[in-house]
């Protein structure tokens, strides 16, 4: 009797020991299995939202997505207290952006500035990923083209302006690249395109190299910056870098932006080349941009 | 010198009747599908991930699956979008697994059709929290593949999976988990 029971513990422990051992051995070869496969891992998130501070950002709203977006920006807080600090004169832009696949999103907006109206095609060339064929940036391209509606015929000088005098282009190329969870940085290399410009000196074409960063201080919350270089030439000479500083806000179904600008303006003919602000003189824009996404078509 | 014999004896034996099985035992899948369920007043949520690896064996009753995370695929990006920058943490913790055994069907249960109850208990490990799970599962062994099914119950809050405050009432405090595996025989 007991010579069986010993027969038997030790049938016992020998084979749990087997099981144990066999457990760990089919994780493993189950890792194995996998690893030849080794998945390309598209890196996602690299910004919050569409828009850095006052530029695009890398991010696409995606197939089937539809964002509105609300952005906001108040007058100069140096406007003085008959401005009530510039809340009286607030300048918006309302936008729709709709991802025709993951790649493509076409987006059409009206800002208040200059009465315009704006359309742009963005498209991701080329995405950010881990793994086989790792790709180390996300590059992706911006067209956009804005027209001003503003009734000239009615200012004291100058006549009505035609349709052509009216139009800008935008042409942007967004190199990003997500460091780390945490951190994401932007180059923007721009040329700007007016059919019309005032001065005689004013240059039809400008071009600025823009940068923008993320840096994330908590899950929800996260610091953002974006600056536009003016390359050397008249516009440089006669307007300011756009500059903008912001926070990120997510809130689970929107993300909020918070930010600080030397600019009122919201789209790149108006805000590359024609900012006036001195950002650290006090000439500040309080502003803010609410996204807010709609599902169109299902992602499953 | 006599019971050191019987020792030997024994676990010759435990090898015997777990290694000669395992040869021809031995299930696997790479397209696993595996979805979640959080049902609450606000919205129902679900979310598929169709890259489950998978690997069953009816002769030891081992099964164990991983999965990337960021293979969870969900009817709205942005959720998905959150599910894997704030929730899940995909970046730091990519991959879920579970290593565990069935119970209540082998290969000589399995020989008559359809679906058979089984149970399996393991660890699951996700968000880098490692807990034992129990879960109601069936297999069943057809056409030389093995089917084998599970669902089960989790809660977001036991795998230190943080909800914001703000859409707490939005996911459910359980989801519903369902495993559904088609694995091939492995030669």
């Amino acid at each position: 009797m007991q010579l069986f029971t010993r027969f038997a513990l030790a049938g016992l422990a020998s084979l749990t020991f087997g099981a144990a051992h066999a457990q760990t051995d089919l994780l493993a070869d189950l890792e194995k299995q996998t690893a030849d496969t080794a998945r390309r891992e598209v890196v996602t998130a690299t910004f919050k939202g569409t828009r850095i501070v006052n530029a695009h950002s890398v991010e696409t709203a995606g197939n089937g997505t539809l964002i509105f977006l609300i952005q906001h920006r108040f007058g100069a807080l140096n406007s003085g207290a008959y401005e009530f600090f510039g809340l009286d004169g607030a300048a918006l832009r309302l936008g729709f952006e709709y991802g025709f696949s993951n790649r493509l999103t076409l987006g059409v907006g009206r800002s208040s500035t200059g009465k315009t109206f704006d359309g742009f095609a963005k498209y991701r060339a080329l995405q950010q990923s881990t793994g086989a064929r790792a790709m180390p940036v996300s590059l992706t391209l911006l067209v956009g083209t804005a027209i001003t509606t503003v009734k000239f015929g009615m200012a004291p000088v100058g006549g009505e302006r035609s349709t052509a005098s009216r139009v800008s282009y935008t042409y942007q190329a967004l190199l990003a690249r997500k460091f780390s969870p945490g951190f994401s940085a932007q180059l923007m290399p721009t040329l700007i395109h007016r059919n019309f410009v005032e001065q005689p000196t004013g240059q039809n074409d400008v071009y600025a190299l823009g940068a923008g960063l993320r840096q994330k201080l908590s899950k929800r919350l996260a610091l953002t910056a974006d600056y536009f270089y003016l390359l050397p030439g008249n516009t440089a000479d006669t307007y300011r870098n756009a500059l903008g500083l912001g926070l990120d806000i997510e809130t689970g179904g929107h993300v909020f932006q918070l930010l600080f600008s030397n600019t009122q303006a919201m789209i790149e003919p108006q805000f590359v080349p024609q900012t006036t602000g001195q950002f650290f003189s006090g000439d500040v824009y309080f502003g803010f941009t609410v996204a807010r996404n709609f599902t169109v078509k299902s992602g499953l | 010198m006599r019971p050191l014999l019987l020792l030997l004896l024994a676990l010759l034996l435990g090898l015997a009747t777990g290694s000669p099985a395992q040869a021809q035992s031995k299930y696997l899948t790479k397209k696993g599908f595996i979805s979640f369920f959080s049902t609450s007043p606000i919205e129902d949520i679900e979310a598929r991930n169709q890259q489950v690896a998978a690997v069953l064996d009816l002769g030891s009753g081992q099964l164990a699956f991983a999965l990337p995370i960021t293979g969870f695929v969900f009817k709205r990006a942005l959720m998905q979008e959150h599910f894997n920058e704030n929730y899940l943490e995909s970046e730091k913790y990519p991959k879920a697994t579970f290593t565990g055994q069935f119970t209540g069907a082998t290969a000589a249960t399995l020989a008559t059709p359809g679906p058979h109850p089984a149970q399996a208990t393991g660890d699951l490990t996700i968000h880098g929290v490692t807990r034992r799970i129990t879960a109601p599962a069936t297999l069943e062994l057809k056409n030389g593949q093995l089917l084998a099914t599970a669902s089960f119950d989790l809660a977001p809050a036991d795998y230190k999976i943080e909800i914001p405050l703000l859409v707490r009432n939005s996911i459910a405090k359980v989801v519903a988990v369902k495993v559904v595996l088609a694995c091939d025989a492995v030669k």
